[in-house]
């Protein structure tokens, strides 16, 4: 047996990895073990990227006191981690009386949490912020942003990583049990033995806490479906809007958010469903989605949506109930022993993903002696990109490493050097989708046709994945049936 | 950063509608030129196109692919004329500026002409009303004919094809000789969207049946693709939920249209048209910006390669002549009626033109006409026509700045 880890974190999440890099602060071996072959494999890769204020959370509440906090963190660790953000400011738009009731008292529950730059503004203001969105008034948030879910998530992990965190994917959670004072983990094909274990478990949260002693839980998937729209609208929505949301039904009410790369995406629906992974869009929804979008965007046609997605939140309020309950951060030394459990992680968990890693090691330290090392570093970056510099620059950047003058994705812009960053460092991309979301490419308005069989070579060469074994993305999603012919 | 590179005439892309530009140009006295093309090597889609039918009209043979981009880019090479490849074009503007970027560097030029010859792309799936999963195993049907013949990688075994465009048809054969079950070609339309050489040829002779105003609504399988739901639809293309039937299959190919690939346009500032997804152009293919012109299927999608050699060099001499000179003044608007598109979207008065466009649906007598201010410049008619077909109007040089508009229609009555 080898030395025993100190830490085991279940799930490479966004929580996973904040918990995982907030971890590799201190003296102790942790190790990260995903089910899925790659990062993105579940709600963290599948959500409206939006750094929440936390007006919607219920005060006193973890969720309004860790959103809070992770919003006014994120300045600064989107800076340390080398990821793009911006702060766009929100709108939650109102039509009528009642409307106007519930965005005042949306405005007192903001203050009362502690949410700076909240205020009413009217008709005139609105249009002058977002000239396409309808409405007579709107709630404005100053403090609400907007990030990549898929940088941050990595960023957080290649952190953790650079400071010595193990991950292990393919690796899910089938049989835990207490031996000699260690948990013995199955995960995938091996054993690990842990002293602690972390369950960041997302929409398997219940499950683990099950396989680690901690019944009673139970996780009810809610599905919301996305689609998003080509960057031919993107002029048309600085920031994103809301409608006034009826929190009965556990969502935030269709809602049009910009990204980053100028894409526009109209979602998500809210629809408990009986399997967590089940992220297949349906035509109601879509035609749904498509219906609202066209409320605020007549013009809108079909031919503008370039993809359509889901992601599955993991309530811990069922159907029948609906609404948010608080998340659940907890020690049961009594059925669980060492454990710490992180259940119902859904919106805003994104937001307050390195908060909620700091309140997970605040409960360690009760009873466990947490040493800080000297060498930790919380600097992460991102090699340069051609994309968004000058022609200067970009003659230059060239002149010091050719790759990147060879255009691989053009509707991105993403070069073989972008590509090959995401290929290396201490956590490359292992599948086709993990590549994607890494470097950028496929994610135009082609999404791919030009570019995918390039980086399915630049995978082979420089990730050295044969093609005959790389998979799309979940496990089994191989993407070839073999050679055509044996030369 | 080096001053830009001044340039007679910069040709974006070095495909079919570059190469014979560019050959044409040179031929013309026009030297000081130069091909700019994001590929390792010139020749654009030709280069996966292995099978054969290129070169019927332009040359009387059955050519493949390659050995038609190579009838141009032989003597390309010859001529000595400048072609950059692995160079992608990042920026033009409306003064004719175009940055360029290679592993060689980032090189910008000053051309008092610019062609636009980027060719076009593959609509996505995400733009269908298809629903489901997002399982491995849907490829459009380019990117299947990349990795089959570029790549030496199999897509997979048991095959859907949703859409008839003319690439889906050629990969339900090709797929098919290489050992691929293909289970069927479904289309929305009640005719098909592709050549009839290609229906006979590639499915009719491979008993691969074609279903008619039916289409793919759901996909099935989390991981890799399990099967597809398939129904037919209405006259308004809805599908009818009673025909439902699930299809067992491994892999989806798209062939549902192509895009003239207009981003470098929009960056210039070029007026786009709708329905084409092209640039708007005047009869010499001028587009909206002055000395800058477009020809292949980045104007509007082609059937056959030999057309669009021969639009590129009817460019050529347009373009030469703007080199020397002004081209004339198009005010006269064009319009279609019971057609898809109608270019070029203008005309000037006194100089002869050729419209092309593609009648709205199948016709078995089509008539076809231009028409100013009531009166009948010219008329054709063809016996059979479908949208799979583009057909050529010549005009006579007007005399009258009013508009001119096509009309198609269906003459039942073949002896008028």
């Amino acid at each position: 047996m080898d030395r025993p880890l100190d830490i085991t974190i279940i799930g490479a999440g966004v929580i996973g990895c904040a918990v995982a890099r907030e971890l590799s602060r201190y003296h102790l071996r942790v190790a990260v073990a995903e089910a899925h072959p790659d990062l993105f494999g579940g709600t963290s890769a599948r959500n409206s990227g939006v750094i929440h204020a936390g007006f919607h959370n219920a005060p006193g509440s973890l969720m309004a006191r860790l959103c809070v906090e992770g919003n006014r963190l994120f300045s600064d660790l989107t800076a340390h981690l080398d990821v793009p953000m911006r702060r766009t400011g929100k709108l939650v738009v109102g039509f009528d009386d009642e409307d106007r009731g519930h965005l005042l008292s949306m405005l007192e529950r903001g203050r009362r949490n502690g949410v700076p730059g909240l205020k009413l503004i009217g008709r005139d203001e609105l249009r002058k912020l977002a000239p396409a969105v309808a409405g007579e008034f709107a709630l404005y948030s100053a403090s609400t942003g907007i990030v990549d879910p898929f940088q941050w998530t990595w960023a957080l992990a290649e952190n953790a990583a650079q400071n010595g965190v193990r991950f292990l994917f393919s690796s899910p959670l089938t049989a835990a049990v207490r031996r000699d004072g260690l948990w013995a983990l199955t995960v995938g094909s091996r054993t690990l033995y842990s002293r602690w274990v972390i369950n960041c478990a997302g929409l398997f949260s219940d499950k683990v806490a099950a396989l680690l002693g901690l019944t009673g839980y139970e996780i009810y998937p809610c599905r919301g479906e996305y689609f998003l729209l080509d960057e031919r609208l993107s002029s048309l929505l600085p920031l994103p809007a809301y409608p006034v949301p009826n929190y009965r039904t556990g969502g935030l009410g269709i809602h049009l958010t910009p990204t980053l790369e100028g894409n526009i995406l109209i979602g998500p629906s809210t629809e408990y469903i009986d399997g967590p992974t089940d992220w297949r869009t349906t035509a109601p929804t879509q035609e749904m989605l498509l219906r609202e979008g066209r409320r605020i965007f007549p013009s809108l046609s079909r031919s503008d949506c370039i993809r359509a997605f889901a992601g599955v939140r993991p309530k811990l309020t069922g159907p029948d109930r609906g609404g948010y309950d608080d998340f659940v951060i907890c020690r049961r030394e009594d059925v669980s022993p060492r454990v710490i459990h992180l259940i119902g992680m859904e919106s805003p968990g994104l937001t307050a993903s390195v908060p909620i890693a700091r309140e997970v090691i605040r409960l360690l330290g009760l009873t466990e002696p947490l040493v800080e090392r000297a060498d930790f570093d919380p600097i992460r970056q991102r090699p340069v990109s051609l994309r968004h510099l000058s022609p200067a620059s970009q003659a230059r950047l060239i002149a010091d490493n050719p790759d990147h003058g060879e255009i691989v994705c053009r509707c991105r812009t993403i070069t073989r050097a972008d590509v090959a960053a995401a290929l290396s460092g201490p956590l490359p991309a292992r599948t086709l989708t993990g590549l994607k979301y890494r470097c950028g490419a496929m994610m135009g308005r082609c999404q791919g046709g030009y570019c995918q069989t390039r980086l399915v070579a630049l995978i082979e060469e420089l990730g050295g994945i044969p093609r005959e074994q790389l998979l799309y993305g979940p496990a089994d999603s191989r993407l070839f049936a073999g050679k055509v012919r044996d030369v | 950063m080096n001053e830009p590179i001044l340039k007679d005439v910069v040709i974006l892309g070095g495909g079919p509608a570059g190469l014979a530009a560019a050959l044409a140009l040179h031929e013309q006295g026009v030297r000081d030129l130069v091909i700019l093309e994001r590929e390792p090597e010139a020749g654009g889609i030709l280069r996966q196109c292995i099978h054969d039918g290129f070169g019927l009209t332009r040359f009387h043979e059955a050519l493949t692919g390659p050995e038609y981009a190579k009838r141009f880019l032989d003597p390309v090479r010859a001529a000595g004329i400048e072609l950059h490849t692995g160079t992608t074009v990042t920026g033009l503007t409306a003064q004719r500026l175009v940055t360029a970027v290679s592993h060689r560097g980032l090189t910008q030029y000053q051309a008092r002409a610019v062609i636009l010859a980027m060719g076009c792309r593959e609509r996505a799936a995400g733009a269908l009303p298809m629903y489901g999963a997002r399982p491995a195993g849907v490829f459009t049907a380019g990117v299947a004919q990349a990795y089959v013949n570029l790549y030496n990688t199999m897509v997979g075994r048991e095959i859907v094809i949703l859409g008839s465009g003319d690439i889906g048809l050629i990969m339900a054969r090709r797929l098919t000789l290489e050992g691929a079950h293909v289970l069927g070609v479904y289309e929305i339309l009640p005719h098909p969207s592709g050549l009839p050489r290609n229906v006979t040829q590639c499915l009719d002779d491979f008993h691969i049946p074609l279903h008619l105003s039916h289409t793919v609504t759901k996909l099935h399988g989390a991981a890799r693709l399990e099967a597809v739901t398939v129904c037919a639809v209405d006259e308004q293309r809805r599908p009818l939920p009673e025909t439902a039937a699930r299809i067992p299959c491994d892999t989806l190919i798209l062939s549902v249209g192509l895009i003239p690939e207009n981003e470098l346009s929009r960056m210039a500032g070029i007026e786009l048209d709708s329905q084409t997804g092209g640039p708007v152009v005047d009869q010499f293919l001028q587009t909206t910006v002055p000395g800058i012109f477009a020809a292949g299927n980045v104007l509007h999608v082609h059937d056959v390669a030999d057309d669009v050699s021969a639009e590129a060099e009817f460019l050529a001499a347009q373009v030469a002549r703007y080199l020397a000179g002004p081209l004339p003044h198009c005010p006269i608007a064009v319009t279609g009626r019971g057609c898809g598109h109608v270019v070029p979207q203008r005309l000037c008065r006194g100089e002869a033109a050729v419209l092309s466009f593609r009648p709205a649906a199948p016709r078995r007598h089509l008539v076809v006409e231009a028409v100013q201010d009531g009166q009948t410049l010219c008329r054709r008619t063809i016996p059979y026509a479908t949208p799979a077909q583009m057909v050529h109007l010549p005009i006579p040089d007007l005399a009258d700045g009013s508009p001119v508009e096509v009309c198609c229609y269906d003459d039942e009555n073949p002896a008028v």
